[in-house]
């Protein structure tokens, strides 16, 4: 089947949107943007392929009724084992790639030790493998870099203390191997995975194995079903060091401005808080961007400024809204500028402010910024639509809510859940469009 | 009833912390057909706004207890604040009780301003004020009364009726009036600056922005005997001008701070307007020339006036010093501010020839850490303190 | 503010159309340009005076009339920073105490002082007899001068052009800027120079200057052609050059406009698009008119944002820095003091906001423009202060996208070229998407 698909390669994150030809959202994929864009683009795509998959499964074995009423609960097993295979077939590869790395000359007579010591470790982080994708489990990313490198590092230390070799030597090691493994491409191994996946699944849930082969068949037709590239359109900040053609890129700021179209087709206005800028964009109702204002060169008032007031506090960056929330008095800080931001939050707690009433006064602060930025864009125009990390801070959101609704009157305010893949919706939707509207085929890579 | 010291300084602090200008709108209901002209800092002649029955009004920036949106929306990051505050008190609608503005000759922020003003405001008189840098009466002077002659007529025109040399003289005398009390009070803060704190005497001097000159001088003098009955301890702190703040304006915790960390403010350039004249203006001549005349050759300098001659550059400020019994000055300029922050340097030169000592610091009038600034003028008070000693 | 740049020739085996022409033309404004620095170094051993003055209200014809050697701050300050050693002479002055908020043009100059006055060139600049403080349009200027004087300590002369605040030049700012021409500032340079003043010899030079002027407006005008044959911003500063600064009235320059006019007749004839320092521009795809200096550290990455998508700035406003000629004005030797006046008065940064918007709204249309893009200079609060309402003026007014981008005109800590890059490429894209929207829209 044809797909359409669009990667926003971002500074910290790229994330890739697959549309079938009725522009339904099909698969999402996300993975940390690496020092390779290149492989960075091709996982988020693999990504979004094997999120895709489900997809189908899903309508396919929901038309089968093969798992009438437990369709859900066995594709969340499904995915879990599918996750915890991609994860061995990685973390083999891991394994190898440290004790290539830690032969030869570099840890002279301790040589023998780190690669006993490895092995130890490595088997210990295998048992206790199952576990990290057990129902329920919790884990603080999803990438293979993170989950990999928590538990190595939370089980190294001990390792190397039997072992009798320096804890640094092991974190060496992995520091140098995890760059090569990170930068590999598993996307061949993904069939294969999904069937051992299903053989895992049927052990689990042992009251679906006897439909099994009903089960079975549906997914090796999806399977089989070949998904096409059929066009795809890059964007976002590292788009340039993408290997595509000028034809298959777009500026994140278009993307973005047809993305937040494609969520919520009553937009006009969309506000775009990231880590590094602020966007105020206007759309027509198309989509198709009429201005757009970002952040002068000043970067005051951006998610980053939260971050700096988070290493203030000594606090997580999202532990900032749920206390701005408990604020009781409004205090007004005047500064968005991260060089003063501190000295005027010591400031203020030294005359004895409560935190909470500060953290209110930060983010109407920020939001202050914005509103600026929205007024240089041609004002809020309904309806309005938040996307981008900080509009995941509910302290955020309700200093934006307050004050547009005291500048501007009610209006309907759009936050999507999924609004981290905004652009690369953006990317996909211009991707169908130039082969459905505009009779484009796609070119071959440069 | 002789109002109190407490009534005064209430009455002074209301008017001051009114964004909506209402003494303005109250100003302007007694009397239908009343009109107010607001300004900016530095310098405009007042005496024609007067003389043409209207009230002059100064509007020195936001402060720092107003949000600031549609403003920054027209201000990249690098320009000072008081332009955004200034748009942002337009387009919100506070200062639609005057019917006119006036632009000062100043900077190329605010010379813009006056642009950005006809475009937004198109039913406002506004004007760009230029005065000369020729101190020739024949070149800059005839120049300066031809423009003094335009405003004039302008506001004559608005107001109905033209405006009379008895009128302008008549403006001129009340206003000799002001400037004498002002004169006053910067001399008695000077004489005793325990007892005339600088965050009271700026409160003292804002009032003048919004209130008639009738009823400022009054004022002025009411606080000035009222002061002066009050026991306030005098202290062992280090005597200083204040220079560059004659635009935007620090906030008043600021000037708190500054006195609170061991400094006596005897001279400031705050409302510099109401003592840019240096003397009398003579009340009986032909009053544009006469003006003209006090601008040309009897006024203050400032970082927005030519110096004809290297030899005059600081000789106001050192005046200013001697004159206020200073051991030390501080700049304070506002962020972004071309004029004061260009004029710095000559001025710090010449303070290091005659071995006056200085120190220096950036504001926005809504700047909200005052822990620094605290710090440096206290550090500044003892330095001078042991250097005195020594 | 001002443009003395050498351009490298279009690259061997890209197109060589009228090749010779552009030689011709650019190798005698780098000779002018290079005779200057010449003249400037060797003023003082050869007995001449040396004047220092600013682009904006340049009274070249008469600094001339007195023999003096022609100094201006902001073309070394340009040269210095298209060299890469702004960065360095700016910082320098920094840290003498001068504000990392103010002009770097201003702190470029002072910079190059503290480190001895050694030119762009190499060659050690002359302390400057006169300062001719033309205050035209720029606040900064006045106390840049007034630097000067505190280090050197040499005669300052002002010229007061007062501000068009209300988009008109009275009889009154007319007289005034006459009368201080004979008042103070003639007095003042024979003065200074031992030349006696002959107003014959000033008409002389502006017949010349009315000559290059016409030539000079010919060629900016040309961008009107589609392809425009010449880029009208990057492109412009070299021509500007010699016009803006110590030729105008010298028949070198005259000759200079001369051989760039005929140059441009026959790239219009061809129908060529315009030179770029990667050769030819083949395909015009967005015309754009441009509001406030360049940069000039990054000068040739910033125009190969442009030139690689396709994009010809086809009118800018820093084209007229140095004086407005297509509204018609010209120097007038039957009038000379007075047209001096009208010169300085009506120089670009000295018109009011509204008129600045009405130019910009004019040059629109009559270049057919694609959209306004506004290059913020953080130096430059002449310019810049309000630019963001130009912006939206401009927009309302003709309908026509704009975009607005930051830098400064020497610093180096101010250009982040991605940040740049990605709002232009943003905002050709939204031009093109736009146009094919319209045009689907017309196509139903």
């Amino acid at each position: 089947m044809r797909c359409f698909i669009g990667i926003d390669l971002g500074s910290t994150t790229t994330k890739a949107v697959a549309i079938d030809e009725h522009q339904n959202i099909i698969g999402r994929g996300i993975t940390n943007s690496r020092s390779n864009y290149d492989t960075a683009a091709k996982i988020a795509k693999q990504e979004a392929l094997v999120n895709a998959r489900f997809y189908l499964f899903r309508q396919a074995l929901s038309q089968s009724s093969a798992l009438n009423g437990a369709l859900e609960e066995f594709l969340a097993q499904l995915e879990r084992d599918f996750r915890l295979e991609q994860f061995l077939v990685q973390f083999t590869d891991l394994e190898a790639t440290c004790q290539r790395n830690a032969e030869g000359e570099r840890f002279g007579d301790a040589s023998k030790a780190v690669l006993s010591a490895l092995s130890e470790l490595f088997q210990r982080l295998r048992i206790e493998a199952p576990t990290l994708f057990a129902p329920g489990a919790k884990r603080r990313s999803d990438f293979f870099r993170d989950i990999a490198g928590s538990r190595y590092l939370a089980l190294g230390e001990e390792v190397a203390k039997e072992g009798g070799i320096r804890y640094d030597m092991l974190l060496n090691v992995f520091d140098r191997s995890i760059i090569e493994v990170e930068n590999r491409d598993y996307g061949s191994a993904i069939s294969a995975n999904l069937l051992a996946a299903l053989d895992r699944t049927f052990i689990a849930l042992p009251e679906t194995a006897s439909r099994a082969d009903a089960i079975r068949a549906p997914i090796r037709s999806v399977l089989d079903t070949v998904l096409e590239e059929t066009y795809v359109i890059g964007t976002g900040y590292g788009r340039a060091r993408l290997p595509f053609s000028k034809e298959h890129i777009r500026s994140e700021i278009l993307c973005h401005g047809l993305g937040a179209h494609m969520m919520h087709a009553g937009t006009a206005t969309v506000l775009d808080i990231g880590g590094q800028d602020t966007k105020a964009i206007q759309v027509d109702q198309h989509g198709i961007v009429e201005s757009f204002q970002m952040n002068d060169r000043c970067a005051a008032g951006c998610g980053r400024y939260l971050g700096y007031i988070a290493d203030e506090m000594n606090m997580g960056l999202h532990e900032l809204g749920p206390l701005a929330m408990k604020a009781t008095k409004k205090v007004r800080i005047n500064s968005t500028c991260t060089v003063f931001a501190g000295a005027e939050l010591r400031d203020r707690l030294s005359l004895g402010e409560k935190r909470e009433d500060i953290m209110a006064g930060l983010h109407r602060a920020i939001i202050l910024r914005a509103m600026s930025i929205l007024a240089r864009s041609g004002g809020i125009r309904n309806e309005f639509t938040f996307t981008g990390g900080v509009a995941k801070n509910e302290a955020a959101v309700k200093a934006l809510k307050d004050l547009v609704f005291e500048n501007y009157g009610e209006m309907t305010l759009n936050i999507n859940p999924d609004s981290i893949f905004t652009g690369a919706l953006g990317g996909a939707t211009f991707a169908y469009r130039a082969v459905v509207e505009e009779g484009k085929t796609a070119e071959a890579r440069e | 009833m002789v109002p109190t010291l407490k009534d005064i300084m209430a009455r002074c602090e209301a008017l001051f912390e009114d964004l909506h200008f209402n003494a303005v709108k109250e100003w302007k209901a007694a009397v239908p057909g009343r009109k107010a002209i607001g300004f900016m800092p530095v310098y405009v002649p007042r005496e024609i706004v007067h003389a043409a029955g209207m009230l002059p009004v100064g509007i020195f920036g936001g402060g720092d207890q107003m949000e600031v949106i549609q403003g920054d929306a027209y201000y990249q990051s690098y320009i000072c604040r008081i332009p955004r505050s200034t748009l942002e008190m337009g387009l919100t609608g506070r200062l639609d009780c005057l019917d006119g503005m006036l632009f000062p000759s100043l900077c190329d922020v605010i010379r813009n301003l006056s642009g950005m003003w006809q475009v937004l405001f198109k039913d406002k008189y506004v004007r760009y004020i230029d005065v000369p840098h020729n101190y020739l009466d024949s070149v800059g002077g005839e120049f300066y009364i031809q423009e003094m002659q335009t405003l004039r007529e302008d506001l004559g025109r608005i107001a109905g009726k033209p405006i009379s040399d008895e009128a302008l003289n008549a403006s001129i005398a009340v206003y000799n009036e002001n400037r004498r009390a002002v004169q006053d009070l910067y001399a008695y803060r000077a004489q005793k600056p325990w007892q005339a704190p600088t965050a009271e005497v700026y409160l003292v001097i804002r009032a003048g922005m919004v209130l008639p000159p009738e009823e400022h001088t009054p004022l002025v003098r009411a606080y000035l005997a009222a002061v002066d009955l009050e026991d306030r301890p005098k202290r062992d702190k280090a005597r200083v001008v204040l220079t560059g703040s004659f635009c935007e304006q620090p906030p008043l915790s600021l000037i708190k701070s500054i006195e609170m960390a061991g400094c006596y403010v005897v001279d400031d350039d705050f409302g510099l307007i109401m003592r840019w004249l240096l003397d009398e203006v003579p009340a009986d001549g032909n009053p544009l020339e006469e003006l003209s005349k006090a601008y040309l050759h009897r006024s203050a300098q400032q970082a927005s006036k030519f110096d004809e001659k290297k030899e005059d550059k600081g000789k106001y400020l050192l005046h200013q010093i001697k004159q206020g019994g200073a051991e030390g000055v501080i700049f304070a300029a506002a962020s972004f501010c071309d004029p004061a922050l260009l004029e710095r340097p000559m001025l710090q030169d010449i303070l290091s020839k005659q071995k006056i000592p200085y120190t220096a610091f950036k504001f926005a009038e809504n700047t909200g850490q005052m822990a620094p600034i605290r710090e440096q003028a206290g550090t500044f008070a003892d330095s001078i303190k042991l250097w005195s000693d020594a | 503010m001002n443009t003395t740049i050498q351009m490298t020739p279009a690259q061997p085996g890209k197109k060589p159309v009228a090749e010779v022409q552009k030689e011709d033309a650019m190798l005698l404004q780098k000779e002018m340009l290079n005779a200057n620095y010449k003249d400037l170094a060797s003023a003082h051993d050869q007995g001449r005076k040396v004047a220092a003055t600013f682009v904006p209200g340049n009274l070249n014809e008469l600094v001339m009339c007195f023999d003096f050697a022609r100094s201006l701050p902001e073309t070394n300050a340009l040269q210095n920073g298209m060299r890469k050693k702004s960065g360095k002479l700016i910082m320098d002055a920094e840290r003498d105490g001068h504000s990392e908020d103010v002009c770097t043009y201003v702190k470029s100059d002072l910079g190059m002082m503290l480190g001895g006055e050694i030119g762009p060139t190499g060659e050690k600049l002359p302390t400057p007899d006169l300062l001719l403080l033309s205050y035209t349009g720029c606040f900064t200027f006045m106390k840049w001068f007034e630097l000067i004087r505190q280090k050197y300590n040499c005669e300052t002369v002002m010229l007061h052009t007062p501000y068009q605040g209300d988009g008109k030049i009275t009889q009154s700012m007319r007289d005034y800027i006459v009368k201080q021409l004979k008042e103070t500032v003639i007095p003042t340079m024979e003065r200074v120079s031992g030349v006696k003043f002959d107003i014959d010899r000033l008409r002389q030079y502006m017949r010349e200057s009315a000559k290059a002027e016409d030539d000079l407006v010919k060629v900016l005008q040309s961008a009107k052609n589609r392809p425009s044959p010449i880029d009208g911003y990057f492109g412009a500063v070299y021509y500007i050059g010699p016009i803006f600064t110590a030729f105008r009235g010298l028949p070198e320059a005259t000759q200079y406009y001369d051989v760039l006019r005929r140059e441009i007749d026959e790239r219009v004839r061809n129908k060529k698009g315009p030179i770029t320092p990667d050769g030819e521009m083949l395909e015009e795809k967005y015309r754009l008119v441009v509001e406030g200096p360049p940069n000039w550290t990054s000068f040739r990455d910033f125009w190969k944002m442009f030139y690689d998508e396709g994009a010809v700035v086809v009118s800018s406003t820093y084209a007229k820095v140095g004086g407005v000629y297509d509204n018609g004005f010209r120097h007038d030797a039957d009038h000379p003091l007075e047209s001096l006046a009208d010169y300085c008065l009506g120089c670009y940064t000295n018109l009011s906001f509204p008129q600045r918007i009405d130019m910009i709204c004019k040059y629109m249309d009559e270049y057919e423009a694609d959209g306004l893009l506004i290059n913020s200079i953080k130096s430059c609060n002449s310019f810049s202060a309000g630019q963001l309402l130009m912006l939206r003026e401009v927009e309302k007014r003709t309908g026509k996208p704009a975009a607005f981008i930051e830098s400064d005109l020497v610093d180096p800590r101010y250009f982040s070229g991605a940040n740049i890059k990605n709002r232009l490429e943003s905002y050709f894209q939204m031009i093109k998407q736009k146009r094919a929207v319209a045009g689907v829209v017309t196509a139903h």
